[in-house]
């Protein structure tokens, strides 16, 4: 906890530039703890590991902390309550009623659907009904993680709990979808922030998820790419490949076909905390099509495939001369020409010569 | 039934004249070099060998990547010009000197292959671009027969194959864009505009730093002249360039044709000459003395 | 005295019939796959060498040996020489169909095939520079006056035919070809006169991509002259290899008097070359002693060699030796095209090419289709003529008739 403005003040500004908001924002960060307009948040957790949870509480800049007392009001978090049962209850109650219409619902966890949802209850609930509920009357809806984006892990093959993501039961509501397996909790800062700065949601893409975190692929802004490019792979783990850092597109690095920006923000603010840095290929673990779908060591098309560093000569070899057609060929034209010879010595054998002088007698012809 | 030698002369003639009376004018004037002609001028010291352009021309042009030189077939990584392929960074290094170079069609004023196409599928036509409209191409490849730097590719995959070559992206053109491989290129390596305007460009370059460049632009007058030029830092032949001589490619074998076939006289004549004789020898073998 | 021309019967089921057919079967399966397939997968034709064996061969050499009608008309029509008549109608029928398959291996060979159509028939779209539109135009041409030549002859059979229609054609439409026959052999000797320099023309578009030893503006009066030679070897081969085929007795003295006067041609030939060459300062070349300057040679040699064989009036007497002479012009025409159109054509020594087993497949086929529909039109139609008996028959009988 901040011991003094200047402090806070800094707070402010490490929050806005984790998340790439500048300076002015840091300042109407300021402006608006100053006025005690820190939103509500409301954390709906359902089936879920708490991995997103867990992430955001190894965040540092801001720290937890100074986010939940600083900059937000966390006014409902299962996990992070002291409180429980009817107390906890009466907490979400109470944050609704005030903050109806402006709190921000965070979804952590998919929503079982299967058999009118009692797969997930709490307090006698079902998932279902709290989540429509609640982010029925939510400012702003934020689903965090896969399984609250599009089903995550529970929704696996064969899905015996019908489960889904949070937009999918929250129909005509703008969810912002979070993915990632767990997400980014900066993914997440980002997004809360600038919602509490100015009121507004990120640009989202097609799927609902914010485009500055999810608007490229891995592949795309992957370290470990001019390997890719001079064809430099890891072929086995463990191999002398593996271990001089190549490319683990071989190995079934999923970083062409997954959005997210794991390769240029890492875990747990440990530099080099990520699945492809520490050697392991991304299994694509925010893409609905990839995750917990496409085994873990299948290789994946590439998409707008670019060139590497080797370059065409000026003039490449090509075309081909296939040894047996040249033998047949020349089979050909030796025929017709040893025919022709042949023909000729026969015809001058038994074709008397036209000066009348005879010759000896020979058999007639073959039936043409 | 006898047919006086007059009326047959005459019925030949008039034959001759209705079969010319059908075709144009048969005009031998070379193409004009028309002062609106476009173009792009590409200096080999300024490129880095990045290849965006490459990317950006099959983007544009929505050709699929040509894995051909890639063993994994992971890569766009063309070894030349081909079906997939309408630009390609060529590398020249040997002997400690290194260029790199950017093959594609370079829109020759009086084209070798405009000169070779049947039906003119492939013609000169806004901007002086030498274009290609496959409904009028029967796939024979007699234009890759005739282009002295071996552009037109075929689509040899294909059962309903067509030519494929650079057409100056005439469809961004028409939209206001300049061509996508000027668009993207970071150190503008290759530019676009038009043909005079780079002409002048190039020759200031060789005036202001004669010792950066062979003092030559490629595209000036060879083969006719091109509107696409090349500045280079390795001699022309190294990169792939052709010593051609400043004659159009064509025009050997067109001056011949057009010299036995002008107006059709000589045809017509020979036809005429024919007839005439092989009527005269009937009548004789019909008439014997 | 000879007869006219009559049907020379005989089963169309021999030995060597199955075999043709077997060999068009195969090629048919070919065409299909090509047709299915596409350039790519069936032919070895790339972007360095596009016109490859169906070009070299069947169009620009098939069509030259199938130029005996041109040759044999120029003799009958033109120089009026009317003995060398009885050739006509078997050199017509070796031309019509010769261009026919040209035209089917040029069919097979351009890749939008369903186009064709516009190039005789989109005149307004007509390119006058190309050469090879020329080509087409005559080549499509050329096929149909064949056909109408030789059309007289094979409606002959059905003059007395039972099906009405097909009766009053054959009754009908000869005398107006015969009436029109000025126009139309005139146009037979036009045609060929344009396409088969024009054939020469073409390959000068390569410029700088083709060999000095082949690249001279001689091109389509070298193609024109060994046409002709070739067209003559060709009704001396064919003439040959009918009478004794078909148990006829063979006219050799006429065919020694044909294969003299090609003699003249090929000397032509060689010595403008040789001029050319010598003109242009291009003779080093010849011995630079590299695969191109050995075929360079090896044409000349060919080109010659006939003039050996021909020289001692034995070898004029002996129809073996004729046939050999006029089968060693035919080569010497055909290598001469081969190589203009692929030897000399030099893209680039990186670039490679021979034709795939599919190619010669399909080539192979087409010509033993050529051979198989020449025997049985020659054995149901008019078109052989000359006197009957085999040559060891007449041997018995005293030499009564001349």
């Amino acid at each position: 906890m901040p011991s003094s403005r200047r402090e806070f003040v800094r707070l402010c500004t490490l929050a806005a530039a984790s998340i790439g908001l500048g300076p002015l924002a840091a300042q109407r960060f300021v402006e608006a703890a100053g006025k005690g307009l820190r939103p509500s948040v409301i954390w709906l957790q359902f089936q879920e590991c708490t991995g997103c949870t867990e992430s955001l509480l190894r965040t540092a800049h801001p720290a937890v902390d100074d986010l939940i007392f600083d900059l937000i009001s966390l006014d409902y978090h299962e996990t992070l309550f002291a409180a429980a049962g009817h107390q906890a209850e009466a907490a979400l109650k109470q944050a609704m009623r005030t903050n109806a219409g402006k709190y921000v619902c965070v979804v952590e966890g998919a929503i079982p659907t299967k058999e009118n949802g009692i797969y997930c209850m709490i307090g006698g609930r079902t998932a279902l009904d709290i989540v429509q509920e609640v982010g029925g009357q939510a400012g702003a809806v934020i689903a965090l993680g896969s399984c609250a984006s599009w089903g995550g892990i529970p929704s696996a093959d064969p899905n015996p709990t019908g489960a889904v993501g949070a937009h999918d039961v929250l129909k005509g509501k703008t969810v912002v979808n979070i993915p990632g397996c767990p997400a980014n909790p900066y993914n997440f800062l980002g997004t809360v922030l600038q919602y509490a700065t100015y009121g507004t949601l990120p640009a989202l893409d097609a799927e609902g998820r914010p485009k500055f975190a999810y608007g490229q692929t891995i592949h795309e802004h992957c370290p470990r790419r001019a390997h890719f490019d001079a064809g430099r792979f890891a072929e086995k783990y463990g191999d002398e490949g593996h271990r001089s850092g190549y490319c683990l597109y071989k190995l079934g690095c999923k970083g062409p076909v997954t959005y997210a920006n794991c390769s240029v923000q890492h875990f747990g603010d440990v530099d080099g905390a990520w699945p492809i840095g520490l050697g392991h290929p991304c299994f694509g673990c925010t893409e609905q099509k990839i995750a917990f779908r496409v085994p873990l060591h299948t290789t994946v098309e590439i998409r707008r495939p670019v060139p590497p560093d080797t370059y065409a000569p000026i003039h490449a070899p090509q075309g081909g001369v296939s040894p047996v057609a040249t033998a047949v060929g020349g089979a050909i034209v030796g025929a017709l020409a040893g025919a022709g010879f042949v023909a000729s010595r026969k015809l001058s054998a038994d074709v008397p010569p036209q000066d009348g002088s005879g010759g000896p007698p020979v058999s007639p012809p073959p039936e043409v | 039934m006898a047919l006086s030698r007059r009326a047959a002369l005459k019925g030949l003639a008039a034959a001759g004249m209705a079969v010319a009376g059908v075709r144009p004018a048969q005009a031998v004037t070379l193409p004009v070099r028309q002062t609106d002609a476009l173009g792009l001028l590409y200096d080999a010291t300024l490129c880095i060998g990045c290849k965006t352009c490459m990317v950006a021309c099959n983007e544009a042009n929505s050709l699929p990547a040509d894995t051909s030189g890639s063993p994994a077939k992971l890569y766009h990584k063309p070894i030349d010009l081909s079906e997939k392929a309408k630009t390609v960074i060529k590398l020249y290094a040997q002997d400690g000197e290194q260029a790199f170079v950017k093959a594609q069609c370079l829109h020759c004023v009086d084209p070798a292959c405009t000169s070779a196409c049947m039906l003119g599928a492939l013609k000169k036509r806004e901007f002086g671009i030498v274009t290609y409209d496959p409904d009028l191409c029967v796939g024979c490849r007699y234009c890759e027969v005739a282009c002295p730097f071996n552009v037109p590719k075929f689509e040899w995959s294909s059962a309903a194959p067509k030519i494929v070559k650079c057409e100056l992206c005439r469809e961004r053109l028409a939209a206001g864009k300049e061509p996508a491989c000027t668009e993207v290129c970071p150190r503008h390596a290759v530019i676009f505009g038009k043909r005079t305007d780079l002409l002048d460009e190039a020759h200031r370059r060789l005036h202001d730093t004669p010792d950066r460049y062979v003092p030559k632009v490629y595209g000036e007058t060879d083969a006719g002249g091109t509107q696409v030029l090349y500045l280079s830092h390795v001699p022309f032949e190294k990169v792939g360039f052709p010593a051609l001589g400043d004659e159009p490619a064509p025009s050997l074998a067109r001056s011949i044709q057009h010299g036995i076939y002008r107006g059709f006289i000589a045809p017509l004549a020979l036809y005429a000459a024919l007839g005439a004789v092989i009527y005269r020898n009937r009548r004789a073998d019909d008439n014997p003395r | 005295m000879t007869t006219r021309a009559e049907p020379i019967g005989g089963p169309l089921d021999t030995p060597l019939t199955r075999m043709l057919a077997g060999l068009f079967g195969l090629a048919m399966l070919a065409i299909a796959w090509r047709l299915i397939a596409g350039l790519g997968a069936t032919t070895a034709l790339n972007d360095g060498y596009p016109l490859g064996l169906w070009i070299a061969f069947d169009v620009v050499t098939g069509t030259a040996l199938a130029c005996g009608g041109y040759a044999i008309a120029l003799l009958v029509y033109i120089l009026n020489k009317g003995r060398y008549h009885p050739l006509v109608r078997p050199a017509m029928l070796t031309s019509a169909l010769g261009y026919s398959l040209a035209g089917v291996g040029v069919l097979l060979d351009v890749g939008r095939w369903w186009l064709i159509w516009k190039v005789p028939v989109y005149f307004w779209h007509w390119n006058f520079n190309s050469a090879l539109l020329e080509i087409a135009l005559c080549i499509m041409s050329y096929v149909v006056v064949l056909w109408i030549e030789l059309s007289p002859a094979l409606l002959e059979t059905f003059v007395d035919s039972t099906i009405l229609p097909l009766r009053r054609v054959a009754r009908r439409l000869p005398p107006v070809i015969e009436r029109a026959s000025p126009f139309i052999i005139a146009l037979g000797l036009l045609l060929p006169t344009m396409h088969q320099s024009s054939l020469g023309t073409l390959m000068l578009l390569a410029g700088s991509r083709l060999h000095p030893l082949w690249r001279t503006p001689l091109l389509p009066l070298l193609f024109l002259i060994t046409c002709l030679s070739m067209g003559f070897a060709v009704v001396v081969f064919e003439s040959a290899f009918s009478s004794v085929a078909f148990k006829r007795r063979p006219e050799t003295q006429m065919l020694a008097r044909l294969a003299t006067a090609i003699v003249p041609l090929q000397l032509a030939v060689v010595v403008l070359r040789l001029a050319d060459l010598w003109w242009r300062g291009s003779l080093e070349p010849l011995l630079a002693g590299d695969a191109r300057s050995a075929l360079a040679l090896v044409e000349f040699a060919l080109f010659l060699a006939p003039i050996a064989m021909l020289w001692p009036a034995a070898g004029r007497r002996d129809l073996g030796r004729l046939v050999g002479a006029a089968i060693v012009m035919m080569f010497a025409g055909a290598l001469y095209r081969f190589d203009t159109y692929l030897v000399a054509f030099t893209p680039g020594e990186h670039w490679s090419y021979f034709p795939s087993m599919a190619e010669m497949t399909i080539t192979v086929g087409l010509v033993a289709s050529e051979v198989l529909a020449y025997i049985v039109i020659v054995k149901r139609f008019p078109i052989l003529s000359g006197r009957s008996g085999s040559p060891m028959a007449e041997r018995e009988k005293p030499a009564a008739e001349s």
